[in-house]
């Protein structure tokens, strides 16, 4: 085929675009997924049961802030990212930053606890639970996010498959800290970050498949 | 900003308001650009140059049924290097070329060769209409080859004037992965 010919039938009563705003699909998608890691959360694990405890609703704010940080940056970045080239408008450094600074405060307030409380404030007691349900309940939203950018053109497939995960490891962590009783800032800087991070890497290493074009 | 920039952003404006003639244009111009750009490339990376036309026209269709993903705010040139630039990686990766060589950030490279010596690409447009379904292939047909307007395809092809707009796009869509897929197996 001649590419003039193309040039010449492509724009051949060309339609004006419809514009889809990559903000808009992406928070539905996401929305949706999140509704859906919701209800299966409340179906196999249910709401803690001791939230009359001060304690514990601190530390369902800590763990859903947490997770609501890395949602919001992982959304924020996604929307830019689905536009070819948008990834050099995506700061790693700036990504990193909630796992740091849940680092530090974990770090401070292991310094601040006798060495024999380390073990249970670090391994905590359901962090197979953890381990298991986020990556598994974070499937749906992932699902959905793909979805959403497979209508746009990500260029760089790797780091919008990693963000995608991690935006879907932060919603299906969300969900999770409803139902936590693990209340410890190393038990949330350990498990959380990882459960969240291990869903970034799957979703690197799937997103490249399934956001090609 | 550089002209190029400027001319071909404000010619891509009016292409997405639906301006056939600055369309017309603008692809053109790309199509030299993209030429020059890959017949560089994978001169460097010591790659079939007889694919740099087949490489072309998927970036170009891909340009097409992704040009929504634009954002006018937003220079344009960056837009479409890195498209073809991404056209570009997935063909190594596919001809089990070595990436690593590949500028990372090189925009102005896509307007560096302006190469208008054009060959045939391997690609049959007549073959690839055949794996359309019959309704879709239609509509392409009649509005974007025999250049009908939606409402006197409509009447040929004894559909409703969404229908063959919904059918042109779907059919554009399916030509531009059948191109990519096609090339990547």
């Amino acid at each position: 085929m001649n590419t003039d010919h193309l040039v010449r039938m492509i724009s051949t009563n060309v339609e004006a675009v419809t514009y889809r705003e990559p903000k808009r699909m992406v928070l539905i998608s996401a929305g949706l997924g999140a509704v859906t890691a919701l209800v299966a959360m409340l179906l196999f694990l249910g709401v803690r049961t001791d939230l009359a405890e001060p304690r514990a609703w601190l530390f369902v704010v800590v763990k859903s802030a947490f997770a609501g940080a890395i949602i919001g940056m992982s959304l924020a970045n996604l929307t830019r990212i689905v536009r070819p080239g948008g990834e050099r408008r995506v700061s790693i450094a700036l990504g990193l930053l909630p796992f740091g600074g849940a680092l530090i405060v974990a770090t401070t307030s292991l310094v601040m606890t006798p060495l024999s409380d380390w073990k249970v404030m670090i391994v905590g007691e359901d962090w197979l639970l953890c381990l298991l349900c986020i990556p598994l309940n974070a499937i749906v939203p992932f699902a959905a996010i793909i979805w959403a950018m497979r209508q746009f053109a990500p260029t760089n497939l790797m780091l919008a498959g990693a963000m995608a995960g991690r935006a879907a490891g932060g919603i299906s962590a969300f969900m999770y800290s409803l139902h936590c009783t693990d209340d410890s800032f190393p038990f949330i800087a350990v498990w959380y970050s990882l459960t969240i991070a291990l869903c970034a890497v799957l979703g690197a290493v799937v997103g490249q498949r399934l956001l090609r074009w | 900003m550089n002209p190029v920039e400027g001319e071909l952003k404000s010619l891509m404006t009016a292409s997405l308001g639906g301006d056939e003639g600055a369309y017309r244009i603008v692809l053109g111009r790309l199509s030299r650009y993209l030429r020059g750009y890959y017949k560089a490339r994978l001169a460097q990376t010591a790659r079939s140059v007889a694919d740099v036309e087949d490489l072309v026209q998927d970036t170009l269709l891909a340009i097409h049924v992704r040009r929504h993903t634009y954002d006018p705010d937003q220079p344009f040139t960056p837009w479409v290097y890195a498209i073809a630039r991404y056209k570009l990686i997935d063909y190594l990766r596919r001809t089990r070329g070595s990436v690593k060589n590949l500028p990372i950030d090189d925009v102005q490279a896509i307007a560096a060769h302006d190469d208008h010596v054009a060959s045939e690409s391997s690609l049959d447009l007549d073959r690839l209409l055949e794996r359309l379904p019959p309704k879709v292939r239609d509509a392409i047909r009649y509005v974007k080859l025999d250049g009908l307007s939606v409402a006197e395809a409509a009447a040929r092809g004894g559909m409703s004037e969404s229908a063959v707009k919904v059918n042109v796009h779907r059919g554009m869509k399916t030509l531009s992965a059948l191109i990519a897929r096609g090339r990547r197996s």
